[in-house]
């Protein structure tokens, strides 16, 4: 009995260890060649850690590459999508958490559909549109078209967030004496606040992440985004990898920061369950 | 006395206000949601419809002549397209291995995860953070994992004797679609994980107290309750993650880019190709239509069969 | 301090009626309790008192003043509510002192409310903290130093204790009670619980689909039931009820029960010959091991004993009903047993269940 338990123990643990190193391997890999000097790359192709590391590529792609100016873009277009779409869904989220309406149905039913058609049909008609007004090839182009994208699911999310603040709260505030703009500011905002920041996360990430239309709409550097410039970039030098890889890696800190903001919420969310369970 | 005089002037307009509050409690959620409704419609609604009409015009960017109204034309090259049928083919492919992987390798973590051990909320963490990876990046990183220049896996597959010598499986004609499948498995594992493991968790713990007294051994539990209880998680996700994977391009896009010779293009990448390359905007809708519609069977004939499935007990 | 009337108060969701024409009027210092069962309008009327909901058809007055459109801030009550709905982002000092914060009062003024407040709820180590790290009935303080702070015209309570156990409820009732007491501010209560509306009322509003079914002070609707649903809500054990057929012969009464029995009646009752009826009694006006010419046999099915008293359940034919007695004789007690159902403790409702 104590045999089979420690055996079953033993397979657990190899499994979960087996499981961190197939999720690791990959980045663990992206950062191990970012650092290797260019010397080593072909004598230490596969070894698991060069014999010596440098900072060279990550040097070479701050200081002589456009990377910065894709960096710039990609910060400037998500972080900006990320706060229009998280003011546009709070409003969206507490009409549909705080209200019963008529329209409500239909307003779910349409952000849900448009959950479900393949966005590689839009490729096209978005171009087409977007063309004549001047908003290809630039950024606030790509801040409309992602903001659109990340506003249904952000919506969901928020009103999820709201449903969580009991209604009582805003009443008792308005019996106190707020008016319900000030119960909204000073009750309901600061309850909202994990909510508000877990949005703003997610749709930094998915506008971080979007690659098909940026490809799209995006032709020149000057307004390229990290995914097209990282993607043209490997086209044209395909074998500098070290260079390839550290832009990579900075490719990497800013979904890392988020994950590691919302992984709180996430392990908590699970953790409240299994509590209850 | 000036709350008199206010309560005085209330009075007067006792009658008028009711109306105007009621017009502006009506009308406050359709304010509060206008705002993302317009943006939905304009940038979604519109060239969805819009690219449904190009389905049945000439549309080619360089093309200043083109725009006319061509019928069913693009529907018929494509009844010809023997590459949108290996496209079509690759995608049935690309969406099974991928689907099925994902949900096994995902249903095993969550079973393991769920089970409480020392620095579960660490690994957890680690196992989950694929998922915060961008698309594009997962798939440059796993392409450089397959090169042999810098990648260790033909090496080690090499080593294992399995290749002949080290090269990149994402340029044979007969594995290429394994290098996005593999990426995708890797990439789409903490979701099913995720979602799967916050179900496991809302099983009564005492369901499996209350087996383990009558009798049932750990496959019993597994088969009597475990199951049961995440049947409908599993079949929702399932059925989304289908539909949204089959949509998926990236991956493919950034790793092969349908290459070589086509063997690894799905519809939705040659969708984007026929758009992005060729600048061809009719075909690529009429592509797109019909993805569209075989989506829309998928799902009607998913939603029938479980009505079939519940009336059948 | 107020008085507040309600006048003909009407409220319908859509074309759902909830509340039919409600006329109240509330004496100011007057602590009123609405109960009644779930459903039954009791917090819709308060929360429309409030300005939580609006007000359909009718008029609320506070002191003589139409208040239907005003906001809830402009009301000047205080509300205590089930939830408590205490701000999780404010430590209790900020909790009790918001109303005040948001009237601009002058700074000092709210120090010293609040401390006065805190310390007449004991609520004064626990200023700084936040409501997660309060118990129950702490957090049932704060709620109630919210609104004291304030010094409103009305304090409205929605079923404030409900989410206590039995020992804090009972204790924060009394707490209630005393508090009412000392301010004597005018004061509406909402329960479904009858022993909170007997214990704290100055005047019970007992309400039932949506209708005041009975107004009065406690032992009014405890001895004087207006109606059957009066009769069976208010008193625990319940009332027992005998349904059956009033008959008079010459000038003396009885009562057929449905199941054959005839329960001999001392005197008459404002009742037609042969009309059908209820009658109830109370389960500690039963008169157990009686003897006398009315005496019946009735066969014991379960004997409860609540330390305070016992509960005998007993079966007339197949008519169930029960009695309360303090004495312990009962306790072992099998078989059958004689009763009296004296007459002067009955309740006659006619056929619409109005009380005769």
């Amino acid at each position: 009995m104590t045999g089979k338990r420690i055996v079953s123990i033993l397979a657990h643990r190899l499994a979960i260890i087996a499981y961190v190193v197939f999720a690791l391997f990959p980045l663990y890999w992206l950062l191990k060649v970012s650092v290797t000097p260019n010397k080593l790359l072909y004598s230490e192709g596969i070894k698991m850690w060069p014999s010596r590391t440098s900072f060279e590529h990550f040097d070479f792609v701050l200081k002589h590459s456009e990377f910065p100016t894709f960096f710039k873009n990609s910060l400037i277009v998500s972080g900006s999508t990320a706060i229009i779409v998280t003011v546009l869904a709070s409003l969206a989220g507490y009409a549909m958490s705080r209200f019963s309406f008529r329209g409500k149905y239909w307003i779910v039913t349409l952000m849900l559909l448009t959950q479900m058609f393949p966005l590689v049909m839009l490729v096209a008609p978005i171009f087409k549109i977007l063309s004549p007004l001047g908003l290809t090839n630039s950024l606030t182009g790509l801040v409309i078209v992602y903001t659109a994208f990340n506003v249904p699911f952000a919506t969901f999310l928020m009103q999820s967030f709201f449903d969580g603040i009991p209604k009582d709260l805003e009443e008792a505030a308005m019996i106190d004496g707020a008016t319900q703009f000030v119960a909204f500011r000073q009750i309901i905002l600061p309850l909202t606040l994990p909510g508000i920041a877990a949005t703003l996360g997610f749709v930094f990430t998915a506008a971080w992440s979007e690659l098909l239309f940026s490809l799209m709409l995006i032709s020149g550097n000057d307004s390229a985004t990290f995914p097209v410039g990282l993607l043209s970039f490997v086209s044209k030098f395909s074998v500098d990898f070290g260079q390839m890889m550290a832009a990579g890696v900075m490719a990497l800190i800013p979904a890392c920061l988020f994950f590691l903001l919302i992984q709180r919420y996430l392990v908590q969310g699970l953790t409240a369950g299994a509590v209850k369970g | 006395m000036a709350s008199h005089a206010a309560a005085r002037n209330g009075g007067a307009r006792r009658d008028q206000r009711p109306l105007k509050k009621r017009l502006a409690d009506a009308s406050a959620p359709y304010l509060y949601s206008a705002p993302a409704l317009i943006l939905i419609v304009t940038v979604m609604l519109v060239p969805l419809i819009l690219g449904i009409s190009y389905a049945f015009r000439d549309i080619q960017l360089l093309n200043p002549m083109s725009g006319g109204f061509i019928g069913l034309d693009h529907f018929r090259t494509l009844s010809q397209d023997q590459n949108f049928f290996r496209a079509l083919k690759n995608t049935l492919w690309w969406t099974g291995w991928s689907v099925l992987l994902q949900f096994i390798f995902g249903l095993i973590l969550a079973l393991l995860l769920d089970k409480p051990f020392y620095g579960r909320a660490i690994v957890q963490a680690l196992v989950f953070l694929p998922w915060a990876v961008p698309s594009f990046l997962a798939g440059l990183n796993w392409a450089w994992l397959f090169n042999p220049v810098v990648g260790p896996i033909p090496h080690w597959l090499f080593a294992l004797g399995l290749m002949n010598e080290p090269y990149n499986i994402l340029s044979d004609p007969q594995l290429s679609m394994w290098g996005p499948i593999i990426a995708n498995v890797w990439w789409g594992i903490p979701f099913f994980a995720i979602t799967l493991l916050a179900a496991l968790q809302a099983i009564p713990r005492d369901l499996y107290e209350a087996a383990s007294i009558d009798g049932a051994g750990p496959v019993q539990r597994f088969i009597s309750i475990t199951l049961p209880f995440l049947a409908p998680t599993i079949a929702i996700t399932v059925l989304l993650r289908t539909v949204w994977i089959s949509n998926f391009a990236d991956l493919i896009i950034v790793m092969t880019n349908g290459g070589p010779a086509d063997r690894s293009q799905i519809v939705a990448s040659y969708i984007f190709t026929q758009a992005f390359k060729r600048l061809d905007f009719g075909y690529a809708s009429a592509i797109a239509l019909v993805l569209l519609a075989l989506l829309i069977s998928y799902s009607m004939l998913i939603v029938i069969l479980r009505q079939w499935l519940l009336s059948k007990d | 301090m107020a008085s507040i009337d309600i006048a003909n108060i009407r409220k319908s969701y859509g074309i759902h009626p909830v509340l039919h024409g409600i006329d109240l009027a509330i004496k100011d210092g007057e602590f009123v309790v609405l109960v009644g069962p779930s459903g039954c309008g009791k917090s819709t009327l308060l929360r429309m008192i409030a300005g939580l909901e609006a007000v359909t058809d009718g008029e609320i007055r506070i002191d003589g003043k139409r208040v239907n459109d005003l906001a809830p801030k402009d009301r000047d009550i205080a509300m205590v509510f089930q939830s408590y709905a205490l701000y999780p982002h404010m430590s209790v000092a900020k909790n009790m002192s918001y109303s005040l914060r948001l009237r601009k009062t002058a700074k000092d003024r709210i120090a010293s409310v609040v401390a006065g407040a805190a310390s007449k709820l004991g609520l004064d180590p626990l200023m700084e903290r936040r409501p997660k790290a309060l118990s129950g009935g702490q957090r049932q303080r704060v709620a109630m130093g919210r609104a004291i702070v304030r010094e409103p015209k009305a304090f409205l309570f929605d079923e404030p204790l409900s989410n206590l156990d039995a020992r804090l409820r009972e204790q924060m009732r009394a707490e209630i009670k005393k508090l009412h007491q000392d301010l004597g501010a005018t004061s509406i209560y909402v329960t479904h619980d009858q022993i909170e509306a007997m214990t704290l009322a100055d005047r019970i509003v007992a309400m039932h689909g949506g209708i005041i079914q009975q107004v009065g002070s406690p032992l009014e609707l405890y001895d004087n039931p207006a109606n059957l649903f009066v009769a069976g809500f208010i008193g625990s054990p319940g009332m027992n009820f005998f349904e059956g057929r009033y008959m008079v012969t010459g000038d003396t009464a009885s009562f057929a029960l449905t199941g054959g029995i005839v329960l001999p009646l001392g005197g008459t009752a404002n009742l037609q010959d042969g009309s059908r009826a209820t009658l109830g009694i109370r389960p500690e006006h039963v008169v157990l091991g009686a003897d006398g010419p009315d005496v019946m046999k009735a066969s014991v099915d379960l004997v409860e004993p609540t330390g305070f008293g016992i509960i005998v359940h007993l079966k007339l034919g197949p008519v169930a009903f029960k009695a309360f007695t303090l004495d312990r004789r009962f306790l072992g007690m099998h078989g059958e047993v004689d009763v009296r159902l004296p007459v002067e403790n009955l309740h006659f409702f006619n056929d619409a269940g109005k009380k005769v």
